[in-house]
């Protein structure tokens, strides 16, 4: 099986971290993962502000560069829904097969168990692509429940936007900053040390905010937990 | 549309404002969450559920499809059943051609059931020109009516206002409200009731909508929960309807699709406690039906966005959604709020002003707004077709080209995340202009030294 990682951009320039720990995890699991280095952005953000023309080119792009794998695995819910859910309506051609990182461990390599150590308090937020979009379940949370060491606490009002959406962040920032306000409140209310999820951009948000609240509480992607082991967490 | 709300701002001006009043925060919250729950409960009640939603979505679709003979064959049966036909291309004639059916019977005050269809037309306004007096007998719809506002939700148009604040109003503006009026939910709907009661039984004429037409029989259909609609069904004189030309079914059966979707959807409950259906005129009283267009051919003309015309009213949309729950109903500048509001306003309307093109942007794209859409109109799908078709401002359009271009060649992008890198440094704690949006409340996250393309490369994997 010829398995190619889209980092997507976003992590590509902001979070290389999640990106290593990808590959990390997937080689640990015994998967030679490969990199094509002509990728660049699904054309998400352009779809989703109004731009169909560019997004439409960068989707054409995305379908040329990854034409030829067996999969192609995305540590961004989001960015996998655009091309599984958005593509089809933007009448790109042989639209390549794209899995959220949660889908490819659990419904391609059949594992529930990644053999990960994170010995902390966590609560999951499950992004609304991911839910909604893919439709993802409860894969994430399996996943976590097998990390050795790991508390997993509920979050309430889990399946709520966080209020990032994209350019939506910034153009209507006041009702972004109230669903954030109150995405936060809940996660306080978890008293977890970590907030997991598997999109960076959910959590460039509600990171940033936690951040600027100095709440003591930090985000991370779902596959650098799982990435982490006994011998040297990430 | 009606031009009632002319000279609002855009939707994240009316937010920003909205988001600040705990008040309505509060009573947003409650309410929502509370109907959200209800519906929830009784959905997963019905295991075919899934099937009854397409089923309203197959109907909806061919009814839509087939239109004109539908509208064709309804308008023959309640001509035969002995009620009169009128067709309105817009507001205005719709409006006309009430007001005159209105002063043809000499009267100058009418009692109304709920409708969004003479909300959305400015009916009462366009009465009170013509010297005619429009009484809303819904319990929220008076409180909004003698609150001189604008209702803020589809089923509750009284969302946000407390009963405090309902109180005084009803002391202060409703004829004969007892001076001992207290705020207790009964003593307000019981004073509503007594003040309601007298109009019915004085009214001559009464204005509708409906939620269905039924084209094989010519029959209309009210639901509702308080029973005014009833009373102005079936007591006054004359019955004017004034309704959408999406809102007709085929057949009878259909009913039972529908009737099942709408209750549950709406309310959150199993059944609506009241259903009125009438065919025609009954003996000695008048029934005229106004079929009202008002955009909605345009809209069924543009393949992405017709499927808006599929709604039932239902407000299930509205109850899920993230940004409704904070910015309330007057922000988005119309009687059609919510997710439902963002696509059909500016299908309705166009996007000319300010606020109708900020609306298809007022959702995060969270997809809530179309699970529980009971016939699976796909909204956050019509809101990204609608903002491809709306105006950008030109510093957005000059970034989104930049991005464009960057991301065109994947060594323009590393070069550029290079540049980012070495300036990281460099990066201001807030950032300026539009960007500010970010920076406001969150912190900017730190820029990595290296990429992940550039650390792919280091390591030798390529």
């Amino acid at each position: 099986m010829r398995v190619a990682l889209f980092i997507t951009c976003v992590n590509d320039t902001l979070f290389p971290g999640t990106g290593k720990a990808t590959v990390g995890l997937l080689r640990r699991l015994g998967v030679e993962v490969d990199f094509p280095l002509a990728q660049t952005c699904c054309g998400q953000m352009h779809l989703n502000t109004g731009y169909r023309d560019e997004a439409v080119k960068l989707a054409g792009r995305f379908a040329e560069t990854f034409a030829g794998y067996d999969a192609v695995v995305a540590p961004s819910g989001s960015c996998a829904a655009m091309v599984r859910e958005q593509y089809p309506h933007l009448d790109i051609e042989n639209i390549p097969k794209v899995y959220d990182l949660s889908e490819f461990l659990v419904d391609v390599l059949k594992t529930t168990d990644v053999g990960a150590y994170f010995p902390h308090k966590v609560t999951y937020h499950p992004t609304c692509h991911s839910l909604r979009g893919l439709k993802v379940g409860d894969k994430p949370f399996t996943l976590l429940e097998n990390v050795r060491g790991l508390e997993l606490v509920p979050l309430p009002g889990a399946e709520e936007c966080c209020g990032f959406g994209g350019t939506f962040a910034v153009k209507n920032r006041d009702v972004s900053a109230a669903m954030c306000a109150d995405k936060i409140g809940n996660v306080m209310k978890t008293g977890a040390e970590v907030l997991c999820a598997a999109d960076n951009s959910c959590l460039l948000h509600i990171g940033g905010t936690l951040k600027r609240q100095k709440s003591g509480v930090r985000v991370l992607h779902l596959a650098e937990i799982l990435a982490s082991t006994e011998e040297g967490a990430e | 549309m009606s031009g009632v709300y002319i000279g609002m701002p855009a939707f994240p001006q009316n937010a920003a404002k909205a988001v600040q009043n705990s008040q309505l925060r509060f009573n947003l919250r409650k309410a929502t969450h509370t109907i959200r729950g209800r519906r929830a409960a009784v959905v997963g009640e019905l295991a075919d559920w899934a099937e009854l939603r397409q089923a309203g979505k197959t109907i909806k679709d061919h009814t839509l499809r087939h239109l004109d003979r539908y509208l064709i064959e309804l308008e023959e049966k309640v001509t035969a059943a002995g009620g009169v036909v009128h067709w309105a291309r817009d507001a205005a004639e719709a409006n006309r051609i009430v007001a005159r059916l209105v002063k043809d019977t000499g009267e100058t005050e009418v009692v109304k059931v709920k409708s969004m269809a003479t909300m959305e037309i400015g009916l009462n306004e366009a009465l009170a020109e013509e010297g005619i007096e429009a009484f809303e007998t819904d319990l929220a719809e008076l409180i909004v009516q003698l609150g001189d506002d604008f209702p803020s939700h589809i089923l509750v148009p009284a969302i946000h206002r407390n009963r405090a604040e309902i109180r005084e109003l009803f002391l202060k503006k409703m004829a004969g409200a007892p001076k001992d009026l207290t705020d207790e939910p009964r003593a307000l709907a019981e004073a509503a009731r007594l003040y309601l009661r007298k109009r019915f039984l004085e009214a001559k004429v009464a204005i509708s909508g409906a939620n269905f037409m039924i084209a094989e029989t010519g029959t209309l259909v009210v639901l509702e929960s308080e029973g005014n609609g009833r009373m102005c069904l079936t007591l006054p004189k004359t019955l004017i309807s004034v309704v959408g030309i999406e809102k007709l079914l085929p057949a009878w059966q259909d009913l039972e699709v529908f009737l099942q979707l709408l209750p549950r959807s709406s309310t959150g409950e199993r059944m609506n406690p009241y259903t009125s259906m009438w065919t025609g005129a009954t003996e000695g009283q008048e029934f005229h039906l106004v079929l009202l267009d008002n955009g909605r051919t345009s809209v069924l003309a543009d393949k992405v966005g017709r499927q808006a015309l599929r709604c039932i009213r239902c407000s299930a949309c509205l109850n899920v959604c993230p940004v409704y729950e904070r910015a309330g109903g007057h922000s988005y500048g119309s009687v059609y709020p919510g997710p439902i509001g963002a696509i059909l306003t500016p299908q309705l309307r166009g996007m000319d002003t300010e606020l109708d093109r900020s609306l298809p942007y007022a959702s995060s794209l969270c997809g809530a707004c179309y699970e529980v859409c009971p016939v699976a109109i796909d909204i956050p799908s019509v809101l990204v077709d609608l903002r491809a078709k709306a105006r950008h401002p030109r510093t957005e359009k000059a970034g989104m080209a930049a991005a464009g271009w960057v991301f065109s060649r994947s060594k323009r992008l590393a070069k550029a995340q290079r540049f980012g890198g070495r300036m990281r440094r460099l990066v201001p704690k807030r950032l300026p202009g539009p960007l500010s949006g970010w920076t406001d409340t969150r912190d900017m996250p730190e820029i990595p030294a290296e990429s992940f393309r550039d650390w792919w490369v280091r390591e030798g994997n390529r």
